[in-house]
């Protein structure tokens, strides 16, 4: 085991921490060393208690047997507020900021800047903002609103708002999830930039190649124990996913010829609107047949998110054609596109895919709870509803003690592997599926990306989109690429390489890059 | 996951009892709150040199301590029961109804409607009674549900509003003299409506020269059954609960959320309305001005008190009642004001709903955090 890291001492400590929750022990016997100016990967499955042990270090869970240690000192209260004092700042999985107020405000709420009592000082505030991103070159703008700012630079202000109260021991628990690539690498660099500056930093994420970019160290758990300890320079992605799941994980998904069908999915100059009522789609023309997948790939913020919430029916577009299996839903409501046997993954699970209190039964069954055999007329039949739920949390290795707990006491991961599995488990013909594998650990995209080239090759239309384009490589037939709302181009995979897909994501066009094989298409 | 263990997680020794008080504990932050806010009445009322003991068993007596005070409680609670399940029904379905006032007005004119103009033999006029209430206060909660759908205006601000003019318009409707409209010719000073129909009174026992049992409290039982029937084993009520819950959720499973929001005001104002013709059909046989003094109002401490759990409004609404039937015997006993009741009332609502206080008193854990956002949302969010 190495115990270098970059060398400093050690700045927190857990030593030997359990926690239970009813039915199941998140942490078993866990202990953790963090040196300054390190960067410590928390590697592990979902529900493997990574969240856990952070918000225990945190001190919002209370551990039921264990001591922290942060600078040598016990850490007493478990509290947020006490280890907010020790120096300790966490970023969450979900982000926990205040949408209707400025990045200013987010960042001293609770620790406001004040001009004699009860006067808040913004000038004051914003400069001192400005000035910590500048020391970090974290670039945030103090007064723009929270809710203007994309995920990115809601991470910086979450990043910020932490610094902002003097931590030196940073948590970021799965920062990366919802960045873009471009959006991650930026972050790995801030991260270096912190830690030279004295810095120490837990890091959890599932993308194994910024494990191995950025931690200095690597601490990977299972079913709740440490099972492991490594460095970047000993490990490789292969070891890395084996230690995680216990087994060896194929990293690339096995995909036969395709045989594609006729068309399912037809989009004819389509323009959607936004929320703040500017053109987010402009003129999109898109074909999905049965058996294929088409893969969307994109920079977030290009217009796939209104994009999907047209073809859903969640948003009425502005001008263009919808057409599904020969129906024409342009602007329909979203149950006559499902009963079409539409399947949406939504790229927000908290806000759109699951209601967070109720239990896993009644989530299971969110939009087929009024057909049979879930209902009979309009009284619910609970008993098919439960062995419904019992059949995807088993088919999808959903990580629960029992059906009948909240959607809230599930681990990320295992939240959008619940999501997945009711929406592939439905009578199908066309999948949408959205970011379909964030936030899922290796072991489970593996299952997930089998599951949807399966269901491609039983004949369901796939769409999917992503911001990972390695996804998208791995999965799609073909490849539509979207920038400022357009489709710019519309290719074979294979077609193009990764460097000139990128290109074209970031606005360049086809003609200034030269195909590498300009070979037809294989269909 | 961690690995799964057997059954609930192993209790180490001796916290077996601090286990179980942590996990029930929650369900009872009700019990501990009117407990709570007896106490500090007892000691509010032994400061100001009163006789606490005297005054609360005043209280029980007069309001559960002989057959005649049991009944009186029971035929005070019905109203209290049926709008309380009014206010939770919206609860549910993510909506502040603070229109039960209005609703019960609106429904109780239409039930007089029907009282003095037809002619029915009982079997039909009750039934016809009732649903005349229903869909009345269903009618008037409907406006602030299309508001909200259509416009999103906030249905805090509308039923309030909503209230106003109900209140005002039955006024006018009974005061009004060129032409009467509702008033009574035969007695114009009396600011009632006209008496309806016998055969639309509700039958029931008398008990003493006052109080007559009524047949309200098993309609009342009958519609806490249907209502948590509806809410939990129907499709309407998982669509009125997910609308309540998550209502992104909910738009993108396929359920219509403006339609829902209608439906679950709908349903608020008809519960109302049944509870403003229990009133008007069992008790005083017309309508007058004064008629629910705030009733309405009562209505969502008992829901809220209940934690809008249909079955237990059943204990807040006899809890509701019994304050009121006792508060007179208390007075009598202990000479104090019945003003104390309201005060223990009040502080009642305030243990209620700055539970923390009473989480912190008696060391409960923390609600989930799902009910937290139930709560505020219904308040002022969206
Ligand atoms: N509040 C809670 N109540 C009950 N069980 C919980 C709660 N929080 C977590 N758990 C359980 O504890 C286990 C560990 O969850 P945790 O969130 O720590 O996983 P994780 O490693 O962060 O997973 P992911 O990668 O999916 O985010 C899971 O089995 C989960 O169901
Ligand atoms: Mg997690």
């Amino acid at each position: 085991m190495t115990q270098q890291g970059r060398g400093g001492p050690v700045v927190l400590e857990a030593r030997a921490i359990t926690k239970r929750f009813p039915g199941v022990v998140a942490n078993d016997n866990v202990s953790l060393r963090l040196h300054q100016g390190e960067i410590l990967a928390l590697l592990g499955e979902n529900g493997a208690g990574k969240s856990t042990l952070m918000n225990i270090l945190y001190g919002l869970y209370q551990q039921d047997e264990g001591a922290i240690f942060v600078k040598g000192k016990p850490l007493r209260a478990s509290s947020p507020h006490e280890s907010i004092q020790r120096g300790i700042g966490m970023v969450h999985q979900h982000f926990q900021l205040v949408p209707v107020m400025s990045v200013a405000e987010n960042v001293t709420l609770g620790n406001e800047v004040t001009r004699g009592p009860g006067w808040l000082d913004r000038r004051r505030a914003g400069e001192q903002i400005r000035a910590l991103s500048r020391q970090y070159g974290l670039e945030v703008d103090p007064d723009a609103l929270i809710a203007d700012l994309d995920v990115g630079a809601q991470q910086r202000v979450e990043i910020i708002k932490a610094l902002y109260r003097n931590a030196d021991i940073l948590i970021l628990d799965e920062p990366t999830a919802v960045l873009t690539p471009q959006e991650a690498d930026d972050l790995m660099q801030m991260m270096r930039a912190l830690t030279r500056q004295g810095k120490s930093i837990i890091f959890i994420t599932h993308k194994l190649r910024e494990v191995l970019a950025v931690a200095d160290r690597i601490m990977v758990l299972r079913a709740g124990r440490v099972v492991g300890e490594t460095t970047p320079a000993e490990a490789t992605e292969a070891s890395l996913a084996a230690m995680m799941v216990g087994r060896s994980v194929m990293l690339q998904v096995e995909r036969g010829e395709m045989h594609p069908g006729a068309v399912v999915l037809e989009v004819t100059n389509l323009h959607v609107r936004d929320d703040r009522q500017l053109l987010a789609v402009r003129g999109v023309d898109l074909q999905v047949r049965a058996g294929e997948i088409l893969g969307i790939a994109g920079v977030q913020g290009n217009g796939q998110t209104e994009l999907v919430q047209a073809l859903t029916g969640l948003r009425a577009p502005e001008s263009g054609s919808v057409r599904i299996a020969g129906h024409d839903v342009t602007g329909a409501a979203p149950r006559q596109i499902s009963e079409l046997g539409v399947a949406h993954i939504p790229e927000d699970r908290q806000r759109d895919g699951l209601v967070s209190s109720y239990p896993l039964t009644d989530n299971a069954v969110l939009e087929l709870y009024y057909l049979p055999p879930f209902a009979r007329g309009l009284v619910r039949d609970d008993a098919a509803v439960r062995d419904h739920a019992e059949r995807l949390v088993q088919e999808f290795d959903v990580r629960t003690p029992a059906v009948t707990v909240p959607a809230s006491s599930l681990s990320g991961g295992n939240q959008q592997k619940l999501i997945v599995a009711r929406e592939f488990t439905r009578e199908l013909r066309l999948l949408i599926a959205a970011q379909p594998t964030r936030g899922i650990d290796v072991g489970s995209i593996e299952f997930i990306h089998n599951q949807i080239v399966k269901k491609r090759d039983e004949g369901v239309a796939v769409l999917l989109v992503s911001a990972e384009l390695d996804e998208i490589l791995s999965l799609s037939d073909r490849i539509a690429v979207i920038y400022h709302g357009a489709i710019v181009a519309t290719v074979n995979n294979g077609d193009l390489s990764r460097e000139q897909l990128g290109l074209l994501m970031a606005g360049a066009s086809l003609d200034e890059t030269p195909a590498v094989s300009p070979t037809l298409a294989r269909s | 996951m961690a690995q799964a263990v057997e059954g609930p997680a192993p209790s180490p020794g001796p916290a077996g009892f601090r286990e179980y008080y942590a996990r029930y504990a929650p369900y009872l932050v009700p019990v501990f709150a009117v407990f709570t806010a007896l106490v500090v009445g007892a000691l509010m009322i032994g400061l100001t040199g009163g006789d606490w003991l005297a005054a609360y068993i005043g209280l029980w007596e007069g309001s559960f301590g002989t057959p005649v005070a049991i009944a009186n409680t029971v035929v005070r609670a019905t109203p209290f029961i049926i709008a309380g399940l009014a206010v939770a029904v919206a609860f549910k379905s993510g909506l502040f109804n603070i229109g039960a006032e209005g609703q019960l007005y609106a429904g109780s004119v239409c039930v007089v409607l029907v009282g003095t103009l037809l002619q029915l033999p009982p079997v039909f006029h009750i039934p016809v009674g009732i649903i005349a209430g229903a869909i009345g206060g269903a009618a008037w909660a409907s406006i602030a549900g299309f508001l909200k759908a259509r416009t999103g205006a906030h249905e805090v601000i509308n039923t309030i509003m909503l209230n106003y003019i109900a209140i005002r318009l039955t006024d006018w409707l009974i005061k009004s003299k060129t032409p009467y409209l509702l008033g009574d010719p035969a007695d114009p000073s009396s600011a009632r409506t006209m008496y309806i129909a016998e055969t639309m009174r509700l039958p029931g026992f008398r008990v003493s020269d006052t109080i007559v049992l009524h047949l309200g409290i098993l309609i009342a039982f009958g519609l806490v059954f249907l209502v948590a029937w509806l809410l939990n084993r129907t499709t309407i009520g998982f669509e009125l609960r997910t609308v309540g819950s998550n209502p992104s959720a909910a738009r993108y499973a396929g359920m219509s959320v403006p339609r829902t929001i209608v439906l679950a005001m709908a349903c608020a104002g008809a519960l109302a309305g049944i509870g403003g013709a229990g009133e008007v059909m069992g008790v005083r046989y017309a309508l007058s001005t004064d008629f629910f003094s705030g009733l309405g109002f009562d209505a969502i401490a008992v829901a809220l008190l209940a934690r809008a759990n249909p079955i237990g409004i059943i204990f807040s609404g006899l809890l509701w009642g019994g304050l009121l039937t006792g508060a007179r015997l208390m007075q009598v006993r202990a000479g104090l004001s019945i003003d104390v009741i309201k005060i223990v009332q009040a502080l009642i609502i305030m243990f209620v709903a700055a539970d923390q206080i009473v989480r912190f008193i008696y060391r409960i854990p923390q609600r989930s955090s799902a009910e937290e956002t139930m709560i505020s949302r219904g308040w002022g969010g969206g």
